[in-house]
């Protein structure tokens, strides 16, 4: 489609906001409920928000099974045939396993962090698993992702390898970016996972340009199998950020194939979302650039992935992107330093119970999908994986001298030219990390 | 085929030199050879469409490295009259193939000549494509290769300049154009963080291959917001190679070069050169990113420079010399990393330095590069360094007070004769 400014100008038809139903239903499970005021339960007590008119919204019918998951199965109501299930009992294996991984990895990240193993800042993705396991488990390997500092499940999710991970955060020679990135810059050019990014919101405009290559390559270069799609994973403090916006129109203008994924957990550290923003529902600023957004219970892995699914086949077909907001919650604080004390106990409670993990075991041992020895082997092996991990990265070197100056440049030229009229990278001290540079 | 061309020092015009087969070596690159390249390693080359290949450097043997003064000239700039050499230079350009065009001309030369042997080098920007850029850098280049390959932007600097860094880093080539440099403020972000340290931070597995330009510097009256120098808030970031273009010759072959290349290169132009008007080959070249150009070989002092000064001094030069001077003059065009072999030399002949910048006083590119020069030639000197600097002043509106920010010919005189006391 030809990118002139008059075409921006129609209005669009798309903007669908879809609210996913709330967990609590009552007597109907299957069918859609919708409320007009969204509810934050995370609400600190005193704060107070107008509910917002209820929407105009368009519903297609096979919505319906996305909104009966994991949740309303926990209610004890009517169990569905096998024929409706939302996954086959390979897919909610997988599930399972990642999740679990994601998991326990962070678990014993931080056993490791308080054994003195690694440094600096930690953020832990505890409770927030579907969202990865929803949305990535459904890319092919060209996909690509990108991340905040909260990037260890999402490299896991991707196809990083637990000893890859962990010998990162060891600061090891054999982790995923040889020790020169750390937790918050996992990068993998196998599992095309471009960050880790520190600084929030600095992502989404290199996700932006991931899906531009991916449009480019297709329409440009004319490459009929460049269908790639890029998810962008940040947070509800990234969505005040300007940067945020800015790629919001940039990708809708250009129909970009990306999905903004928003895990939208509540609290940018110690600052709640509604303190911070003054309309909460992200979701509702999709529409507002023309792009379809949508909302949904992070905490249910089926849910996620029913979602996930129609986003990303809406960019593959080269439609446009998506911004999915996920309700979502950390159950640890927002780094390894953060002593946690500013959010209400009774939130941390209400969330617990919704853990995504338990729903999609009883979901699954409920339906018939597996037994409790499936799932157990499962975590068994997955300790077995974290405790090799463990173990390559205690054996695995630390990154030696030589190490310091190799990947600064691309090109070892840019280090110029020294007063003897040698390029500095050719002095024989360059390969042992001593040059003067 | 793809032919290779190595330039000589020591070598008169027409003679080749013992290292290269003389069947090779071509008269006009002869010349182009001589202008910027202290140690003759400057390649032009004929590609064809088949063989990319881009030439690599050859190493001079030690002879070769010093040449004698005629042969140093590089006459585009200097404009003056050499005697005998410059009319035999006219010659060589009657005799082979040149066309003359202006800095911005070049640049777009470059650029298309980039785009149209890689198509995956695009170019990102406000105002890039339909406009055909606001200095028309760009101008016909939407028209021939799309509105995607030449993407005009919405004004979002840091967002678009990180969407060409995550272009980069997924296998394009792209340019990203700062309507002014100062503009570039907004891209801070991205050009700090992502640009110059992703390629540390993920072991090496993303290059970065991405071209940032645009004009900076002062113009007439523009205002102090758009009279920025952004190339001394730039040079702390770790991997990001800077240069700056002075003549449409040099321009065309940074500009070449900064796209070749794997690094993230910040290519800073001037908003009042952008009319100068030279002859340059009409063969491929591609300049070195990282060599500096020697204007005109001297004996009483070094003058070191860049962008715009460049032309000051050469006015101050005219003047010194009729005042019985003999400047050397370096443009050093690597603003990062410096050329210190270049540099090194010319101070151990000279022994005084001067350097002529725009960039502020303080923390400038002519900082750095009087620590650096204090820090490897130190008993070279035979006097202090002196930098002259713009003032740390707001760059004023006003004509008078503008002109008084900026260094002016008559002060590199003075500077000069000070120094040569």
């Amino acid at each position: 489609m030809p990118l002139s400014a008059t075409n921006f100008a129609q209005p669009r038809p798309v903007p669908v906001g879809i609210r996913s139903n709330e967990k609590s239903l009552s007597s109907d499970p299957f069918r859609f409920r919708f409320r007009g005021s969204p509810s934050f339960l995370g609400s600190p007590h005193s704060l107070r928000f107008n509910p917002t008119p209820p929407l105009k919204l368009a519903i297609p019918h096979c919505r319906r099974s996305a909104a009966a998951a994991v949740t309303d199965v926990s209610n004890g109501t009517m169990v569905k045939s096998s024929a409706n299930m939302l996954i086959t009992k390979e897919e909610g294996l997988e599930l399972y396993e990642d999740m679990i991984l994601g998991r326990f990895f962070e678990d014993m990240c931080a056993q490791m962090y308080y054994r003195g193993k690694m440094f600096g800042f930690v953020h832990l993705y505890n409770g927030q698993e579907a969202v990865s396991t929803g949305f990535i488990k459904l890319l092919k390997k060209e996909d690509t992702v990108v991340s905040t500092y909260r990037d260890h499940v999402h490299a896991l999710s991707k196809g990083v390898p637990a000893r890859a991970v962990m010998s990162e955060l060891f600061g090891k020679a054999t982790g995923c970016c040889r020790g020169q990135g750390g937790s918050m810059h996992m990068f993998s050019k196998e599992h095309n996972l471009i960050g880790g990014f520190a600084f929030i919101g600095e992502g989404i405009p290199v996700a932006t340009g991931a899906a531009f290559s991916s449009k480019y390559r297709r329409e440009v270069l004319k490459e009929a199998s460049a269908d790639h799609v890029t998810l962008a994973f940040f947070g509800d403090g990234t969505c005040n950020n300007g940067q945020f916006y800015e790629c919001l129109n940039m990708a809708a203008l250009w129909k970009l194939p990306i999905i903004f994924v928003v895990e939208n957990n509540l609290w940018a550290i110690g600052m709640s979302h509604l303190r911070a923003t003054s309309d909460p529902e992200i979701w509702k600023k999709g529409p507002a650039f023309g792009m379809a957004g949508v909302h949904v219970d992070g905490m249910d892995v089926l849910k996620v992935r029913e979602v996930a699914k129609e986003a990303i086949e809406r960019a593959r077909r080269g439609d446009g992107p998506t911004l999915v907001e996920c309700e979502t919650y950390r159950f640890r604080g927002h780094s390894l330093a953060d002593p946690d004390e500013l959010r209400d106990p009774a939130e941390k409670a209400r969330y617990a119970a919704r853990d995504p993990i338990s729903a999609l075991k009883k979901y699954m041992i409920e339906n018939k999908l597996a037994n409790e020895q499936e799932l157990k082997s499962i975590e068994k092996k997955i300790d077995e994986v974290l405790d090799d991990a463990v173990e390559f990265s205690d054996e695995s070197p630390l990154p030696p001298r030589s190490q310091l100056l190799e990947n600064v440049f691309a090109d070892s030229k840019g280090f110029g030219i020294g007063p003897d009229g040698k390029y500095r990278c050719e002095d024989p001290k360059f390969t042992q990390g001593t040059a003067h540079v | 085929m793809a032919t290779l061309f190595q330039g000589v020092g020591a070598v008169t015009p027409f003679s080749a030199s013992s290292s290269l087969d003389s069947n090779k070596l071509l008269l006009p690159s002869r010349k182009s050879l001589s202008i910027s390249d202290s140690r003759g390693s400057i390649f032009v080359y004929r590609s064809d469409a088949l063989n990319l290949k881009a030439a690599t450097r050859l190493q001079l043997s030690p002879g070769h490295q010093k040449r004698s003064p005629s042969e140093d000239l590089l006459l585009h700039q200097s404009r003056g009259s050499f005697g005998a050499f410059g009319l035999y230079l006219h010659c060589l350009r009657i005799a082979y193939p040149w066309h003359e065009l202006l800095l911005f001309e070049a640049l777009r030369e470059g650029l298309e000549e980039e785009m149209e042997r890689d198509p995956r080098v695009c170019v990102m920007g406000e105002d890039v494509g339909h406009y055909g850029g606001s200095y028309k850098v760009t101008k016909g280049l939407a028209e021939k290769y799309g509105d995607l390959r030449v993407l005009d932007t919405p004004i979002a600097e840091n967002s678009f300049t990180g969407m060409g860094i995550g272009a980069a880093m997924t296998g394009l080539r792209p340019i990203v154009e700062g309507m002014n440099m100062g503009f570039l403020l907004l891209a801070f972000n991205q050009i700090s963080n992502n640009c110059g340290m992703l390629h540390y931070t993920s072991g090496g597995q993303f290059t970065i291959p991405i071209v940032i330009r645009g004009p900076g510097g002062v113009g007439r009256q523009l205002g102090a917001e758009h009279s920025q120098r952004l190339e001394s808030y730039f040079q702390s970031i770790p991997g990001i190679q800077m240069v700056a273009c002075s003549t449409p010759y040099n321009a065309k072959g940074l500009m070449k070069a900064a796209i070749r290349s794997e690094n993230p290169v910040i290519l800073f132009e001037h908003v009042l050169l952008y009319n100068l008007k030279e002859r340059i080959p009409d063969e491929e070249y591609v300049l070195s990113l990282e060599e500096a150009e020697m204007v005109r070989p001297g004996e009483h002092i070094t003058i070191l420079t860049y962008s715009r000064m460049r032309y000051h001094v050469m006015q101050a030069a005219k003047t010194l010399v009729n005042k019985g001077y003999d400047p050397e003059v370096i443009d050093i065009r690597s603003l990062k990393p410096f050329d210190l072999y270049t540099i090194g030399c010319s101070v151990k002949k000279t022994h005084r330095v001067l350097i002529v910048e725009e960039c502020m006083r303080t923390g400038g590119i002519g900082a750095s590069l009087t620590a650096a020069i204090t820090e490897n030639f130190h008993d070279y000197l035979d006097a202090p360094i002196v930098c002259l600097s713009s003032q740390d002043v707001p760059t004023p509106y006003a004509g008078t007070l503008e002109e008084w920010t900026v260094v002016q010919p008559a002060q590199i005189v003075s500077a000069v004769e000070q120094l040569c006391q």
